[in-house]
């Protein structure tokens, strides 16, 4: 959904108007709260009468003015500081950028969950309103606003300031922020239903956000920029990943026409580039694998031996479920089903917590049936659709895996 | 991560509930308005409602014919559909967490139910 440019304008503008007015009120609370009505104000005024100079300075003006109005009970200290606010000169630019960074670490601080961190970096950076973060992630308006008021009640108990935390610490901040916005980004793979022109488009919030972290981040790590690539290059598939009719269609059977060419291109840029200087990390491997992926004319014509390598150094990074899984599909690629299936066994045997956890993920009992399909063993592989069918948490693709099965009894 | 809690009641739960007081079962209404409202507080509520009695319960039947919505028979079943809460929460661990909180617990009559996510997923 193309967005206004006035709704582009006031989002952009939000994280360093937020920022402006914590530094000279120092309530991170109240100054949300104030920034928000702004945007809401902003909402409904620009459209109409275009989008102002300086979309910055008229965010904090309306939003100071709220801010006293809200917090300062005292009319002619008030009368004072509105004729001051009026005066005041618009904040240097210079500490836009590092604003912007200081308040996503904030949003993520740890005293914080996950969900809460979501929506408070979905507000107070994206500037978005609760009731778009409520459509968003399909809950009530209540229960995100209160969500929102709990983390700034925790934030505030904190004790933290607006300021860069210790370099001891930033790493780890920084590295809980890109989880967040991944996870930002996977909420946004919305079902495509007609009703949707309310709702914003989580994916494209968070590649938005992505770029702002880039820009304000030094990115020594160069984990920031393959977050970046890995959306890119991900979103870029979503057009040809459903059917229509909210069907899933599988990455080898999508109609590689419909990838989106200019997110590719940007994808593949960027991850090119930061491969060559920064140290590697699990997003930027991620990100090189969607590369490979994106670039391929079609499955069978893709370098499957790159992407099995690719994930043999991620899963000495970041071991995981479903990074096992995806070197075993990349090992049947290479080899055949029947070395697949047999990695599948040595994986799932393999002892303590990660080989209980493949055996019980639906995923493994997906890539089971497939491989069991490409060697030719039908009943088991409708067996394993169906079992994987039956334990997966997602819609679309409890259809996809229960028509698989069904075809394949048919068959047999 | 949504999750759907699915209190149920029997012939034993339903005795124990019809032996309280008006007293005891008021305190018994309190102690669940209680448990939603700790739910809004941390933003995991979304919807949450108590059934009314079973012999209202009205059976649909929709054909060519037209729609009939008829009476039970509903008597002979022991386990019913007292009520529900849809909760929002970061995992499974913690929806079982609340679940546990329903005196309904002590008797096994308490269900948790992962809800299927609608959006398009990732690729495979």
């Amino acid at each position: 959904m193309p967005e206004s440019d006035a709704v582009r304008a006031l989002r952009a503008a939000a994280p360093s108007a937020l920022a402006v007015l914590v530094r000279r009120y120092g309530d991170f609370a109240a100054c949300e709260d104030a920034v928000q009505e702004a945007l809401i104000a902003a909402a409904a005024q620009w459209p109409r009468d275009g989008v102002p100079d300086s979309p910055r300075a008229w965010l904090v003006r309306v939003a100071s003015r709220r801010y006293i109005d809200e917090v300062r009970a005292d009319v002619a200290r008030r009368r004072r500081e509105s004729r001051a606010v009026e005066l005041e000169p618009e904040p240097a630019p210079v500490a836009a950028v590092d604003d912007t960074l200081t308040l996503f670490l904030l949003c993520c601080h740890p005293a914080l969950s996950r969900p809460a961190q979501l929506v408070l970096t979905l507000r107070a950076v994206g500037g978005l309103s609760t009731a778009e973060i409520s459509r968003a992630l399909l809950l009530p308006e209540a229960t995100v606003a209160q969500r929102i008021s709990r983390a700034k009640a925790r934030i505030r108990a904190s004790g933290e300031g607006f300021r860069m935390p210790q370099p001891t610490e930033l790493d780890g901040r920084l590295a809980a922020l890109r989880q967040v916005l991944y996870l930002i980004f996977t909420e946004g793979h919305t079902a495509s239903s007609g009703d949707e022109l309310a709702r914003v488009d989580l994916s494209a919030e968070a590649i938005r956000l992505t770029r702002q972290l880039q820009a304000s981040d030094p990115d020594a790590s160069g984990e920031t920029t393959g977050l970046l690539a890995l959306m890119l290059l991900t979103d870029a598939r979503r057009a040809a990943r459903s059917d229509g009719a909210g069907g899933l269609v599988p990455l080898d059977e999508q109609d590689r026409a419909r990838w989106d060419r200019g997110m590719i291109d940007e994808g593949v840029a960027l991850i090119t580039e930061v491969l060559d200087h920064a140290p590697i990390g699990p997003y930027q491997l991620q990100a090189a694998i969607a590369a490979v992926h994106d670039e391929a004319p079609s499955s069978v014509d893709t370098d499957w031996i790159e992407i099995l390598g690719l994930y043999e150094l991620l899963d000495r990074l970041a071991p995981g479920p479903m990074v096992a899984l995806g070197r075993i599909v990349a090992l049947a690629m290479v080899e055949g089903p029947q070395a697949g299936l047999a990695a599948l066994e040595a994986s799932e045997s393999a002892a303590g917590a990660a080989g209980a956890a493949l055996a019980e993920h639906h995923r493994t009992w997906a890539v089971r049936a497939h491989l069991l399909e490409r060697s030719g063993a039908a009943d088991a592989a409708s067996l394993a659709f169906a079992e994987a069918a039956r334990r997966t948490l997602n819609g679309p693709e409890q259809r996809y895996l229960a028509s698989k099965a069904e075809r394949l009894r048919a068959r047999s | 991560m949504k999750y759907l809690i699915q209190i149920y009641s029997n012939p034993a739960s339903r005795a124990v509930w019809n032996g309280f007081t008006p007293e005891q079962q008021a305190e018994g209404y309190e102690y669940y308005q209680g448990i939603s409202d700790d739910l809004a507080s941390s933003g995991e509520f979304v919807a949450g409602e108590a059934l009314a009695d079973i012999s209202l319960a009205k059976r649909v039947t929709h054909d060519d014919a037209g729609t009939v919505a008829s009476d039970g028979p509903f008597a002979e079943t022991k386990e019913l559909l007292a009520g529900f809460y849809l909760v929002d929460c970061e995992s499974e661990t913690r929806a079982v967490e609340i679940a546990a909180r329903f005196p309904e617990s002590q008797f096994g009559l308490v269900e948790v139910r992962p809800v299927l996510e609608m959006a398009s997923g990732s690729d495979v």
